[in-house]
């Protein structure tokens, strides 16, 4: 191993500064510009720790323990693009740029003898080739872990559980019902309904976008559920579409349902032994009596 | 022998499950439960099970079972007080209880029985 990176480990310790340099203005073609300040300072680190593996002797494994310090500067500067949303080509870039000024100083440090020279640019490839690999698993790692940051979010924000009125919640769904979601929709529903002591629940499916089998399966869960707890549910909210897909495709529910939200509260209501009055015709009407007695005690005067 | 106590409330049987159910337990219940219902003419039974925090497949099929003898001795049966945890585990298991009435607590569930046998009240 020695033998492979005796020039690289010599041009490290000689013109460290000269090679970050280069490296850096390299950069400046391939980076964004929002990120370059940052990307010199990795820059730094990296090249720090490169020689630092490379007076270790371990340049060959990147793994190794020496590699600390150079492996910890590539996961920052991944981390770095990947909320920054750059590209994963532009990541790998910020290793690969180092290739060209590192053949120009391997070039020069070999002078005629190119034997030497093949050798060295051989074994410094697949150094970076592997760092290069190392910064997209990273890169890669990264985003992954935005993602599923979102979807957690995502999960919480889209099960909203609401109180109509005391004793009537409505659960307004949103996107489309996967096993994971039903399963965390069912527990906030039923802890809302121990909760809130409620009676009846309203299921409103007017932003779930498909209905299948698997998904009537899903919410038939949540109702059975709910009902083994001791609260009716109501399903609203099917648009004419999704009732024509139903029927095709010969899914069935068997719970009340309604059109609209308004309707299955009316039922709720209704079946929790409430009525909504219309002020403006009671108050005529009483007012039609009342002028009706004032008439009669006129006629009697 | 452990027995799960049987309590009255007008023409209404309480009972509390609060302990783990083995077989013998539970057709020991099954039996005083019957013979409860025949000697007091009781109209409703209600199962308290809020504080199990586990029912499998065994509780389920006898709470099934006892919904189906007391419909036959003519008393209405509601399970009440069902943690959320024991529902999602009920519905994986398959186990929907369709015979078997339920209400959120004992006073929602005596309230139940009371409607059930006056709407029956009014058919008969």
């Amino acid at each position: 191993m020695a033998a492979q990176h005796g020039v690289l480990t010599k041009i490290l310790a000689k013109s460290q500064g000269d090679l970050l340099d280069a490296w850096v203005k390299e950069q400046k073609g391939v980076l964004k510009v929002s990120s370059q300040g940052e990307a010199a300072e990795h820059s730094r680190k990296f090249i720090d720790g490169l020689r630092a593996a490379a007076e270790a002797d371990q340049l060959g494994d990147i793994n190794g323990g020496a590699w600390a310090q150079a492996r910890q500067a590539l996961t920052d500067i991944s981390s770095d693009q990947a909320l920054k949303g750059a590209t994963p080509g532009e990541t790998a870039m910020f290793v690969f740029s180092l290739k060209g000024p590192l053949f120009a100083a391997l070039a020069k440090e070999a002078g005629k003898d190119t034997d030497a020279f093949a050798r060295e640019v051989w074994a410094s490839t697949v150094m970076l080739d592997k760092l290069g690999l190392y910064t997209m698993e990273v890169f890669q790692k990264s985003r992954e872990e935005v993602i599923r940051r979102q979807q957690e979010e995502l999960l919480e924000l889209s099960t909203p559980v609401v109180q109509l009125w005391s004793g009537i919640l409505a659960l307004p769904l949103i996107g489309t019902l996967d096993s994971g979601r039903t399963q965390v929709v069912m527990e906030s529903l039923l802890q809302e309904i121990v909760k809130r002591e409620a009676e009846i629940a309203i299921i409103d499916i007017t932003g779930v976008p498909t209905v299948d089998t698997m998904v009537a399966q899903h919410l038939l869960k949540t109702v059975s559920a709910a009902r083994l707890m001791g609260a009716d549910c109501i399903i609203s909210g099917i648009r004419p579409q999704i009732a024509q897909t139903m029927v095709h495709l010969g899914v069935e529910l068997n719970v009340v349902s309604k059109a609209n939200m308004a309707d299955a509260f009316a039922l709720a209501l209704r079946s929790t032994n409430r009525k909504v009055v219309d002020r403006t015709a009671k108050d005529k009407e009483a007012a039609a009596i009342k002028a009706a007695a004032a008439s009669a005690a006129a006629g009697e005067d | 022998m452990e027995q799960i106590p049987i309590l009255r409330i007008g023409d209404c049987l309480l009972v509390s499950i609060q302990v783990d159910m083995h077989d013998r337990m539970a057709i020991n219940l099954q039996d005083s439960l019957t013979t409860r219902i025949v000697e007091t003419n009781a109209r409703g039974v209600l199962i308290d099970i809020s504080a199990l925090e586990i029912v499998g497949s065994f509780i389920g099929r006898m709470l099934n079972n006892i919904a189906s003898m007391s419909r036959v001795l003519d008393a209405v049966t509601v399970v009440v007080g069902m943690r959320p945890a024991v529902a999602i585990t009920l519905v994986e298991l398959g186990l929907e209880l369709p015979g078997v009435k339920t209400a959120l607590n004992v006073d929602r569930g005596l309230l139940l029985i009371r409607r059930q046998i006056d709407d029956g009240a009014e058919h008969a």
